[in-house]
């Protein structure tokens, strides 16, 4: 099998090659964007509001087909499948299976804790209940929620705190095995304990699976992630290690963003 | 004597308060109230009315008997005034118009809601609502040349008066009201539940079952009880089809009088007024009353307990 590598030898996940978006009034929202996403890493998408990042972090899972009239062109490889996820031969059901996301605001289901995280299972025909035990435990600790739920997991997932329904939300992705996950300004809700919170976490995450954000927090892109990718007006203007970007940009529209002169 | 004279407050002419406007405001808040308290009054009156005329008619039927006689004959010489001969009609019809309104009405909902596009769905909705102006006489006529002869051709000894057209027919008068306010429920569920669903690769059956229709219970709940409170106040369609024959049974196959159709049958002047014949269609408009306002607490209890939580 063929590894997509880069020069630090880190392997390619997924990579979008050329990508253009069109909203379903013809905006045009992203302008042949082309990045990798690297297995194990955090990838960071920056950028003022309407620059595209929330677009481009929402073709990965498919979600523009919600809605009639969308329409991606170019690619969206996903590795090592070496598959367009964007083809019209590929099942988005089967993609978002494999690439999972966390939203904006928490939107846990009206259900029980337990449920909640039982949902993708069950969805994907899972009825065993002491795989189900087995695996909601596992996704609780995974996303460390369990110890402060697991006496009350038939509660109502709206009894709890916002932190932890995010939590509960990143549970319910992890339960299902996810090989990339999407976070979608995860903690832009939360307070800042909450926030600290989801950030150890998805530190703790990309040693199983590779991860793609969204931020409007800077500080928060440079705490966390290992690339991260500048965005304006739906065209990519940098992509770099988070280092880079932050102390030493090569482009000047980067840098009069990350100091704050711009956005 | 030492004293301070307090310097006269000054209130300037701009922020003084404006007569004019105070006064209109006054105006308008009590035309407001006006208006909210005759709702009011008039409930108030009917149940004054209700009660009034059902208190004699207590005075000569005991709460017991009206409760537990299961024969009505006001117009026999040997009087029974036993509401549960009305009552079985009642809960019969609106029980057969359940079966055929639920199923049918959730799945309208969750098809309108969750599967049709936008110009499918304001096309349908508007045409399925057309259905609640249809006067109900009309559906009476409906169920007794057609539906009950159609039943007839299934099953032949089926009199030509029976509860089982008639509540079907009701059924399907009482669809658009499920449909339309379990649809408008679900629809206001957020579409964040919708895409949190849909990106944890559900289909879109399983996120209209598992998701919306939970998150949207307490509104379907609402739907149903308002479809019952109707269908247990519906009076043309039981005293056309169903026959005016009071009658204790549950046997959906047979014709029996409803409270309403009996209420309608003697305001067609079969009884003399003022007398007890005349006193128990208010006993039993109580009844009624009563089953309804039982219905609606029930449902206000429901969605208390299922309250909207997204």
């Amino acid at each position: 099998m063929v590894m997509h590598k880069n020069k630090h030898n880190e392997t390619i996940k997924a990579e979008a090659k050329n990508l253009n978006f069109f909203y379903a009034d013809g905006t045009q929202a992203l302008k042949g964007v082309t990045l990798p996403i690297y297995e194990n890493k955090i990838t960071a998408l920056i950028g003022p509001s309407g620059c595209g990042k929330s677009t481009f972090l929402r073709s990965f899972n498919r979600m523009h087909d919600l809605y009639p009239g969308n329409k991606y062109e170019g690619e969206i490889i996903l590795y090592p499948d070496n598959t367009n996820i964007l083809s019209k031969k590929v099942d988005p059901i089967e993609v978002r299976m494999r690439i999972s996301m966390v939203f904006q605001k928490p939107n846990p289901f009206p259900k029980s804790i337990f449920e909640n995280v039982a949902y993708g299972l069950r969805v994907r025909g899972e009825s065993n209940k002491r795989v189900l035990d087995d695996k909601v435990e596992e996704a609780l600790k995974g996303a460390s929620l369990w110890n402060e739920v697991k006496d009350r997991l038939e509660d109502l997932a709206f009894n709890l705190s916002g932190g932890q329904q995010q939590r509960l939300c990143i549970a319910r992705a992890l339960a299902t095995d996810p090989e990339i996950m999407l976070f979608d300004e995860p903690t832009s809700a939360l307070d800042p304990i909450a926030t600290m919170n989801i950030e150890e976490l998805m530190s703790e995450l990309k040693k199983k699976l590779s991860i793609l954000i969204v931020t409007h927090n800077m500080q928060q892109a440079a705490r966390i992630s290992d690339y991260t990718a500048y965005m304006y007006l739906g065209e990519l203007v940098e992509h770099d290690d988070t280092n880079k970007i932050f102390t030493n940009p090569s482009k000047k529209e980067t840098e009069d963003y990350i100091t704050g002169k711009f956005g | 004597m030492n004293t301070s004279v307090m310097p006269q407050t000054i209130i300037s002419t701009r922020l003084a308060k404006n007569f004019r406007r105070n006064i209109m405001e006054r105006m308008i808040e009590f035309a407001l109230l006006c208006s909210a308290a005759f709702a009011v009054f008039v409930t108030c009156a009917i149940v004054y009315v209700l009660v009034s005329e059902a208190i004699p008619f207590f005075q000569h039927v005991s709460i017991y008997d009206f409760l537990t006689d299961t024969v009505w004959t006001p117009n026999y010489s040997i009087k029974h005034y036993g509401i549960m001969a009305l009552i079985s009609g009642t809960l019969t019809t609106t029980f057969i118009a359940l079966i055929v309104a639920v199923p049918l009405g959730t799945i309208t909902a969750i098809y309108l809601s969750e599967f049709a596009s936008h110009k499918v769905r304001e096309t349908a909705k508007p045409i399925l609502e057309l259905l609640v102006g249809v006067p109900t006489v009309v559906f009476g006529y409906f169920a007794l040349m057609l539906v009950t002869p159609l039943l007839q051709k299934i099953y032949p000894d089926l009199p030509l008066f029976n509860m089982l057209g008639a509540g079907i027919v009701m059924g399907i008068m009482i669809v658009p009201y499920i449909a339309s306010l379990a649809e408008d429920s679900m629809r206001a569920v957020p579409m964040a539940m919708r895409e949190g669903a849909y990106a944890m690769g559900a289909t879109r059956f399983q996120t209209a079952i598992r998701v919306i229709t939970p998150a949207a219970i307490s509104g379907i709940i609402a739907a149903y009880i308002l479809a019952i409170s109707r269908a247990v106040g519906e009076t043309m369609i039981v005293a056309i089809a169903a026959g005016q024959q009071p009658t204790f049974t549950f046997n959906p196959i047979e014709g029996a009088a409803t409270i309403t159709s009996y209420i309608v049958s003697v305001a067609l002047g079969d009884l003399e007024h003022g007398g007890i014949g005349y006193q128990s269609i208010f006993a039993a408009g109580l009844t009624l009353l009563i089953m309804t306002l039982l219905l609606n607490i029930l449902g206000h209890m429901i969605r208390k307990k299922y309250r909207e939580r997204y």
